[in-house]
């Protein structure tokens, strides 16, 4: 038991909540991680979550999870393992204790760890601390939920009510763990429970109380933490996750383009969020419908993109598989369209809640024909913004569906966001049809310098025109089924992709001299860099370039991919991004990591695995 | 008055084959549009695949002839965002109710504002002759050489049990009778689904003998129109009449029937109870009804969403990006 208090300062801490999947873990840690933002640490954060709709209350399948990361420093993950873990019940210490580093402190409440508790966590003694092999000094023991009705046993709330505050407790005591200033958790959560101001009341009160617990009892471990901030880039921060920031860059890039944002949809797992952020918006007149299938939600986006809005379809892989046909049409039409793909496992329903990087194949070749599409993919949650912009540029700019790929993990983490300014955004100006072309004007008369189409809106008087699926003559536009027509128009849609003009990938950490190139692309970019930090800290020479444009690829690619000795190409699949890459640079033989678990890179088996080669 | 003639919304030279109902839909389909008035550059006609879902490619409008089935959903995308124009969407048996059966009832439910022509031969033309959902049981074709086990959709059926308010039908051939309904489904704010009897000389010839021709009509079809007694036959000598919770063909004058007891027409009944026994009917016991058959206002889809986009908009205060940026919790770093 900790009797000198000791303050511990660290570049960076990760702290783990964890408790059944209504005990609010989620909540607290977005609590946590905005407060900790505030004060100008880096954040990131990562919830995982059961795809049980809700299993039976402290069962071992229902415990769901939020690891906040702060730093000092810039930080690029959630985090391999936690410093500290919350586990609200016997169930919660059970499944995650696993993602605690050696010397976690935890926190746990004792009230939560009673006899039928530990049944439903199937300990085998009485004593799960010492079963799980604990060293008890580590352990914050609290009766949480007892500290918690008392708090507010005078507030009239029924007891199901004041239960529902045990995360606001926990989350006091992290607070004080981190000498956080508890007013921003009073303001958020005043906001948040604007229209219940006694919900909020309460939740202050038993925050302010996890906190004392702390301070009054130097809650039995030896040191409290202290992040400070070194790395500031000063400006107006927001929280944001990765959905939530694809949707603000849908928006943004409609309101730069003048037009009308549509977004056809059905609800999958892990993409709802987009649907659900865009339907709020209807004040910046975001149309959002939410069709029968994902075959009417990307079919009907391309009936608003014919009719001239920037249109949007969200989905996940196993949605990809359904929207492919009508991506396929908009190939042929040559009508803009921006599919957004979060990845999760596969196949077929796989890991609805998990994250994989499984469908590049999928959204670069799953359709029949020669139909090639623009794909992109983000590499944090804060580039989900600059992904949808640019992906909903390249459609509107270049005629093209585009795919945009995130994953669950990009698409569920947070991290603060600089308030962009959309001034700062290049400008988007699809190809319209002008009143000189009139007459002559034909659908697929083309832009020589860019090989794009024309884009004439129905309404547009003396622009009639049918597009179709079919083949159709180049010149008059009408079906077509002649050879030589197919070849030249099959030549034309492609290279017309080929055209577009994307920015050279960067080389990061030892460009000039490194022994290995760590290659990546879209969602594992936090964790490949911090493996990378971590060599040359070790004084390796390792390089990273991370890709974000995948189709086409940067005009740079095959340089710097035969530019090092080594190469290893690190992806969460069985190896897509290596065989394209192979495809594409001619004599290129990487090395391959591969990981399929649904689950983040972990940085210490990324860093254990390329020591391995840069040894060999 | 309308400043068109069926000519400014023609174009090309039809493939069809001769003798085909597609021929003289198209035609009937010019001239309503003619009539309507609405220019060719607000309007849109969009198909899925097969025979009939050629059409656009013979309009002189905004068009697509798209994927097969999607027809509908990708007309719903269009309709919303563009609310001005006027949206077609053509349809045959297969594309409209086999493999895009979806999307058909789902745009009736929604009641997005469509004008949903189906044109219905009771085959698959295109891929050269297999049954269709609307082909009936024992029906012999390629890929049911001993006839089929299934029984078939009835479109109207189909729509009013999606809860549509529009359902209308015409023989292709009967070049008025197609334009008087198509213009009706136009006046109908909301989906409004056009059922076409129709041939195929090739693969299904005779598909609707029976009413095919105008004779045939006058013996075996019934015209409903609103406020006028439902009376056929080529002396308007029968008549429909209610019995219990169906109806019945009764002979005006015989058995004490007089013209005061046949049922009158009422397309706006909210209640579809009748509509449905009308638009059941099949000889040889029953005459088919032709006409428009049910026509109920009800909120559209897309009046509705746009409305709500309006609501919305007057009540929240952040109208571009920037403003709503600043609905987020925000921090400033010095």
């Amino acid at each position: 038991m900790g009797e000198k208090l000791e303050v511990k300062e660290l570049d960076q801490v990760a702290v783990r909540f964890s408790g059944d999947s209504g005990d609010g873990m989620q909540l607290a840690g977005n609590i946590f991680s905005t407060i900790s933002a505030t004060v100008g640490n880096s954040i990131s954060t990562f919830p995982d979550y059961p795809a049980d709709i809700r299993a039976p209350q402290g069962s071992l399948t229902g415990v769901s999870g939020f690891q906040v990361h702060i730093g000092a420093n810039e930080v690029f993950t959630p985090g391999d393992k936690c410093d500290v873990l919350v586990a609200m019940n016997a169930a919660a210490l059970k499944t995650q204790y696993k993602y605690a580093k050696a010397d976690a402190a935890i926190i746990i409440d004792t009230d939560a760890f009673q006899q039928k508790d530990l049944e439903k966590a199937a300990f085998q003694t009485d004593d799960p601390i010492a079963e799980m092999g604990i060293d008890p000094d580590r352990v914050i023991a609290c009766p949480i939920t007892q500290m918690v009705k008392d708090c507010l046993a005078d507030s009239g709330m029924d007891l199901k009510s004041i239960l529902k505050c045990r995360n606001m407790f926990a989350l006091g005591l992290v607070c004080w763990l981190f000498s956080r200033d508890l007013d921003v958790a009073f303001n958020f959560l005043r906001e948040k429970f604007a229209k219940k101001p006694g919900v909020a009341e309460a939740n202050i009160k038993v925050i302010q109380a996890g906190y004392d617990y702390g301070h009054n009892t130097h809650s039995s471990v030896n040191n409290v933490y202290r992040v400070e901030t070194k790395t500031k880039v000063p400006g107006r921060y927001m929280d944001i996750t990765g959905n939530k920031a694809t949707a603000y860059g849908l928006i943004a890039a409609a309101e730069k383009a003048g037009l009308r944002l549509y977004l056809g949809s059905y609800p999958i797992t892990p993409a709802t969020d987009i649907l659900h952020e865009l339907s709020k918006h209807k004040s910046l007149g975001v149309t959002t419908v939410q069709c029968e299938d994902e075959i009417a939600g990307c079919s009907s986006a391309v009936g608003a993109s014919f009719a001239g809005a920037l249109a949007a379809t969200s989905t996940s892989g196993p949605g990809i598989c359904l929207k492919s046909e009508a991506m396929n049409l908009a190939v042929i039409l040559e009508l803009p369209l921006v599919v957004l793909d979060v990845q999760r496992g596969g196949p077929a329903t796989g890991l609805p809640t998990k994250s994989e990087q499984t469908d590049l194949l999928q959204v670069l070749f799953g359709r029949n024909g020669e139909s090639p599409m623009p794909v992109l993919a983000a590499i944090s949650p804060t580039d989900c913004f600059d992904t949808a912009y640019m992906a909903s540029k390249i459609a509107l700019e270049h005629m093209t569906p585009v795919v945009v790929l995130t994953d669950a993990f990009v698409a569920n983490g947070s991290a603060a966001f600089r308030l962009p300014d959309l001034n700062a955004y290049p400008d988007i100006k699809p190809p319209y049809v002008t009143p000189d072309m009139q007459g002559t004007w034909t659908p697929y008369q083309r832009n020589p310098e860019t090989g794009v189409r024309y884009w004439a809106v129905p309404g547009t008087e003396g622009f009639q025109h049918i597009l179709g699926g079919l083949e159709k003559d180049n010149k008059t536009g009408a079906i077509s089924t002649n050879p030589e027509n197919h070849d030249l128009m099959t030549h034309l849609r492609q290279e017309k992709i080929n055209k577009i003009q994307v920015p050279d990938v960067e080389v990061l950490g030892d460009k000039d001299d490194a022994e290995l190139l760590i290659v990546g692309f879209g969602g594992t970019y936090g964790h490949l860099h911090a493996a990378m930090d971590e060599m040359r800290a070790a004084g390796k020479k390792v390089a990273l370039a991370h890709f974000k444009y995948i189709n086409p690829l940067p005009k740079n690619t095959s340089e710097v991919l035969k530019k090092y000795p080594k190469v290893v190409v690190a992806e969460q699949n069985l190896g897509q991004f290596a065989a394209y890459l192979r495809m594409k640079v001619d004599g290129f033989v990487p090395y391959q990591f591969n990981q399929v678990k649904g689950q983040p890179f972990v940085v210490e088996e990324l860093v254990n695995a390329f020591i391995n080669l840069v040894k060999s | 008055m309308s400043t068109f003639t069926a000519k400014d919304f023609k174009k090309g030279q039809p493939r069809w084959c001769p003798g085909c109902g597609d021929h003289s839909f198209l035609a009937a389909l010019h001239k309503a549009m003619a009539e309507i008035g609405v220019p060719p550059y607000q309007t849109a006609v969009i198909s899925g695949i097969g025979c009939s879902s050629r059409l656009p490619h013979y309009m002189n409008t905004y068009g697509m002839n798209t994927i097969h089935g999607r027809a509908a959903a990708i007309a719903t995308g269009c309709k919303v965002v563009n609310p001005d124009l006027t949206v077609w969407q053509v349809s045959g048996d297969g594309d409209g109710l086999a493999i895009g059966g979806n999307h058909f009832i789902h745009a009736n439910r929604r009641n997005v504002n469509l004008k949903m022509i189906l044109l219905n031969n009771r085959i698959y033309g295109l891929t050269k002759g297999q049954y269709s959902p609307t082909s009936p049981r024992g029906f012999v074709s390629k890929s049911s050489p001993y006839g089929t086990v299934e029984d078939p959709f009835r479109p109207a059926e189909l729509c009013f049990g999606a809860r549509g308010h529009f359902f209308a039908r015409a023989v292709a051939t009967d070049l008025q009778g197609t334009v008087d309904i198509l213009k009706a489904a136009y006046n109908h704010k909301g989906a409004a689904v056009c059922e076409i009897m129709q041939n195929c000389v090739i693969f299904n010839n005779g598909a609707h003998e029976a009413i095919y021709t105008n004779e045939g009509r006058k013996k075996n079809a019934i015209y409903l129109r609103d406020g006028e007694p439902m009376v056929f036959g080529e002396n308007n000598e029968y008549g429909l009449m209610q019995e219990g919770f169906g109806i019945k063909v009764v002979k005006i004058g015989e058995n004490g029937v007089t013209i005061d007891d046949i049922l009158v027409h009422d397309s706006h009944c909210e209640d579809n109870t009748l509509h449905l026994k009308l638009a059941m009917m099949e000889g040889p016991d029953f005459p088919v009804a032709l006409g428009v058959i049910r026509d109920v206002d009800a909120p559209t889809y897309d009046d509705a969403v746009n409305a709500q986009i309006a609501e919305i908009k007057a009540k929240k205060p952040y109208h571009n990006f920037a403003e709503l940026l600043e609905t987020n919790d925000i921090w400033e770093v010095k």
